[in-house]
C-alpha cells in the first residue's frame, strides 16, 4: 500500500530528526572534551577539535590563534624606557619617526611617551596573531608569537586527549572513582542478596500480616529521600558515620523496597509444583530459595544489581548530605565541587571529567542492553 | 493458630527480618522522628527543643516556601503533559515497526542513564548565554535575541524542563513495552470497521495502555517533588529563587541554614502532599483504568 509506505518514511524521518536531537548533547560533550580551551569558547560553536600550524624558518610550529588585526603595524622590540626589550605589536598610527607611542608606568603614574623601537616584521591588516602552543597550559615559559596572513596557517584535525590527563592532575579522580566503586559494589551485593531473601518471604510463604507489611513496603517507595534525610543524618551522626562512606551503602544491606517489589513479582511467576517437589524431597525453605529460586531468577537479579549500581553511581544528594571529607567524595560530588570552582572557564576539562563519569555507565549499558530495557519495561507493566 | 500456621509465620518473619529491621530504622523511624522534629527547634548541634506549631505557622507566612511550592507546581503543570505527549509520541513512532527500532530506542534511552551531575554540567554548557549550543541554534533559525536561559527569571524553569525532556527515555521504553502489548486483533477489527487513526488511538490504544500512563504520571509527579540536583548545580535555586524547587529549599533549610526543625515541617507537608496525590490517583484509576486479564 503506497499510503503505508509514505507513513513509514515519515516515521523514519521524524525518528531520525529526534534521535539527532537526543544524541547532540553527547556529541557536544565529546567534542568539547577533546578541544583545547581556546577552541571551546568560539562563535559560532565549532564541531571539530583542530590544531593549527605555521612554517617558521623551515620548521613546523604548532600554534593557537589570537586576535586579528584590522590595522597595519609592526612587530618590534622596544629599545628604551621601562618596556626596554619587550617584543610588542604596534599599529602604524602609533609610530612617528621610528618611535612608538607607548603607555608606560613610571612610579605610580601611567604616562604616554615615544620610545625607540627595532622593527622585526611588518604586519598587514587582516593578519592573524599566532601563539606557540606549549605542550601544557601550565608551563611557565613565554610562548613565541607572531602575526601571519591567514593563508599561512594550516589546520588539521586533532583530538586533545591531553585534557583527560589534565583532569587527573586537577582533581583526585581515581580516588573519587574508588570511593564510588566501594559504595556501588557493597550496595549491589547487599541489596541484591537481601532483597531476594525478603522477596522470597513475601512471594512464597503465606503468613498473617504479610500483605499488610508488603503494602507498607510498596508505599514507602513513594517517599522521597528529602523527607527522611534530616532524621537519617541524626542516625548516622549518632553512629559517627558522617563523612564516611557507610551511610551510602549500609542501609541497602537490609534490602530496598523497589528491589523487593521487583523480585517478588518475578518469584511469584515460578511454578509452585517445582518447589513443592523439592519440599517433598526434604529440602528446607532456605535450600529451596538458595538452590532453586535464585538460579531461576538470574535475569531479575541482574536487573536489580544493575539498577542499584546505576543508582549508587549517579546519586548526588546522598553524598552531598553525608560526605563532609574530601577524601571520601564520590565522583558525583567531586565533579560538582570541581564545577563550582572552575565553572565558566575550563569547559574542556569539565566535559572531559563528565565524559569519564558517563562513559562507564554507557559501557555497562551496551553490555547489558537487553536486561536494562526489559527491566525498565518490567517496572512499568507489572501490577 | 495451628502449628502449621505458626511455622509459616516464623519462616515468613525470618525471611523478611532484614527488611523489617531496615525498614524500621531507615524508613519508619525517620518519618516518625521528622514528625517530632517538625514541632521543635532543632539544629543537630543542640538537642531538639519543643516549640509547638511555630514551624508550621512560620512556614505559612514564608514567601520562599510558597515560591518553592509554586516552582514545583509549575514544573508539574508543564512537565507532565509535555513529557507524556513527547514520550508517548516517540514510543508510538517506534511502534510503527520501522527498521532500526532497537537503535532508535537505544538513542532515546541513553540520556536517562546519564548521572544528574554530569547532565547538569553538560546542559549548563548548552544553555550558556554566550557560547552555548542552544542559543546558537535559536539564532540560526531566526530568533535574534534568545534569552540567557539560566540567568533569566522567566526562562530558568523552562530550561530545566527542556533538560528533563531530554532525560525521559525510560518512559519511552515503558510506553513502548505497553504499546507492544496492545492486541493486534483489536486494531485489525477497528480497521475493518473503518476507524481512523485518531479513533484507534483514543478508543483502543489509550485505554489499553492506561495502567502504564497511570504509573508514569504518578512517578512523574513524585519525581517532580524530588527535583534537586539540576537546580542545585545549574542555578543554585536562582535567579531570584525562580528555580528553588521544594526539595532544594528543604535541603537548604536543613543543611545550609541548619534549621532542621523547620525543614522537618516541610518534609511532613511534602509527606502529606504525596500521600494525598497517591490516594487521589489510585481512586481515579480504579474507575477509569482498564487492567488486562
Amino acid at each position: 500500500m503506497p499510503e503505508r509506505k509514505g507513513m513509514r518514511l515519515l516515521a523514519h524521518l521524524a525518528l531520525t530528526a529526534c534521535s539527532i536531537v537526543f544524541a547532540l548533547p553527547f556529541i557536544w560533550v565529546m567534542v568539547t572534551s577533546l578541544k583545547p580551551v581556546e577552541q571551546t569558547m568560539t562563535l559560532p560553536p565549532t564541531w571539530i577539535p583542530k590544531t593549527y600550524y605555521i612554517q617558521l624558518s623551515g620548521k613546523r610550529l604548532e600554534v593557537k590563534k589570537g586576535i586579528v588585526t584590522h590595522e597595519a603595524g609592526v612587530i618590534a622590540v622596544v629599545k628604551d624606557g621601562p618596556k626596554n626589550g619587550e617584543r610588542i605589536f604596534i599599529p602604524n598610527s602609533q609610530i612617528k619617526g621610528g618611535k612608538a607611542l607607548l603607555q608606560v608606568q613610571i612610579a605610580d603614574r601611567i604616562v604616554e611617551d615615544y620610545y625607540p623601537i627595532d622593527t622585526e616584521k611588518e604586519v598587514q591588516p587582516g593578519w592573524v596573531q599566532v601563539i606557540e602552543k606549549l605542550p601544557t597550559q601550565y608551563e611557565k615559559t613565554e610562548p613565541y608569537w607572531t602575526f601571519v596572513p591567514p593563508r599561512e596557517i594550516t589546520e588539521r584535525l586533532k583530538f586533545w586527549f591531553r585534557n583527560y590527563l589534565d583532569v587527573f592532575i586537577k582533581i583526585p579522580f581515581l580516588n573519587y572513582a574508588k570511593n564510588t566503586l566501594i559504595v556501588c559494589i557493597l550496595g549491589v551485593i547487599g541489596t541484591t542478596f537481601t532483597s531476594a531473601l525478603v522477596a522470597y518471604g513475601f512471594a512464597r510463604i503465606r503468613w498473617p500480616g504479610r500483605d499488610f507489611i508488603f503494602m507498607l513496603t510498596l508505599s514507602s517507595m513513594m517517599i522521597p529521600f528529602s523527607i527522611v534525610m534530616v532524621p537519617l543524618y541524626g542516625v548516622f551522626k549518632a553512629f559517627g558515620w558522617i563523612g564516611t562512606l557507610q551511610p551510602l551503602w549500609f542501609p541497602y544491606i537490609f534490602g530496598a523496597a523497589f528491589n523487593i517489589f521487583l523480585l517478588k513479582q518475578f518469584f511469584i511467576t515460578i511454578p509452585r509444583d517445582l518447589t513443592d517437589a523439592a519440599r517433598v524431597d526434604g529440602c528446607n525453605e532456605f535450600e529451596i530459595f538458595w538452590r532453586m529460586i535464585l538460579p531461576l531468577s538470574k535475569p531479575a537479579l541482574t536487573v536489580v544489581a544493575l539498577f542499584h549500581f546505576l543508582y549508587a553511581w549517579n546519586d548526588f544528594m546522598g553524598p552531598l548530605v553525608f560526605l563532609t571529607d574530601k577524601k571520601t567524595y564520590t565522583l558525583s560530588l567531586g565533579l560538582q565541587i570541581f564545577q563550582s570552582q572552575h565553572g565558566g572557564t575550563e569547559w574542556h576539562l569539565l566535559m572531559a571529567a563528565s565524559a569519564m563519569v558517563i562513559l562507564p555507565i554507557l559501557v555497562m549499558f551496551f553490555f547489558a542492553q537487553k536486561t536494562f530495557i526489559q527491566g525498565i519495561a518490567l517496572t512499568g507493566l507489572k501490577e | 493458630m495451628t502449628k502449621e500456621e505458626k511455622r509459616e509465620l516464623v519462616k515468613g518473619i525470618l525471611f523478611t527480618s532484614p527488611w523489617l529491621v531496615g525498614f524500621s530504622i531507615f524508613v519508619i523511624y525517620p518519618i516518625m522522628a521528622s514528625f517530632y522534629y517538625s514541632f521543635c527547634n532543632y539544629s543537630v548541634l543542640q538537642p531538639p527543643r519543643f516549640i509547638g506549631l511555630l514551624n508550621y505557622k512560620d512556614l505559612f507566612t514564608d514567601p520562599i516556601f510558597w515560591k518553592s511550592l509554586w516552582n514545583t507546581g509549575y514544573f508539574v503543570i508543564f512537565m507532565i503533559p509535555l513529557g507524556l505527549v513527547t514520550s508517548l509520541s516517540l514510543a508510538m513512532l517506534l511502534n510503527t515497526k520501522v527498521r532500526g527500532m532497537a537503535f532508535y530506542r537505544m538513542i532515546f534511552f541513553i540520556p536517562s542513564l546519564v548521572p544528574m551531575v554530569a547532565g547538569s554540567i553538560l546542559w549548563m554548557w548548552i544553555f550558556n548565554g554566550e557560547y552555548g549550543l542552544f542559543n546558537n541554534f535559536l539564532m540560526r533559525v531566526g530568533i535574534p535575541h534568545p534569552p540567557n536561559w539560566l540567568m533569566d527569571i522567566r526562562f530558568a524553569k523552562p530550561a530545566i524542563i527542556i533538560m528533563s525532556l531530554w532525560g525521559l527515555g525510560n518512559m519511552i521504553v515503558i510506553y513502548l513495552a505497553g504499546l507492544q502489548d496492545v492486541p493486534v486483533s483489536l486494531i485489525e477489527a477497528a480497521d475493518l470497521d473503518g476507524a481512523n487513526w485518531f479513533d484507534k488511538l483514543w478508543n483502543i490504544t489509550i485505554p489499553m495502555i492506561s495502567p502504564v500512563i497511570y504509573f508514569n504520571v504518578i512517578m512523574a509527579i513524585i519525581g517532580s517533588f524530588q527535583i534537586f540536583s539540576q537546580a542545585y548545580i545549574m542555578t543554585g535555586g536562582g535567579p531570584q529563587r525562580s528555580t528553588t524547587f521544594y526539595a532544594l529549599y528543604l535541603y537548604q533549610t536543613a543543611f545550609e541554614d541548619f534549621r532542621m526543625g523547620y525543614a522537618s515541617a516541610m518534609a511532613w507537608i511534602l509527606f502529606v502532599i504525596i500521600l494525598i496525590l497517591t490516594l487521589l490517583i489510585t481512586r481515579v484509576s480504579k474507575e477509569k483504568i482498564y487492567y488486562g486479564g
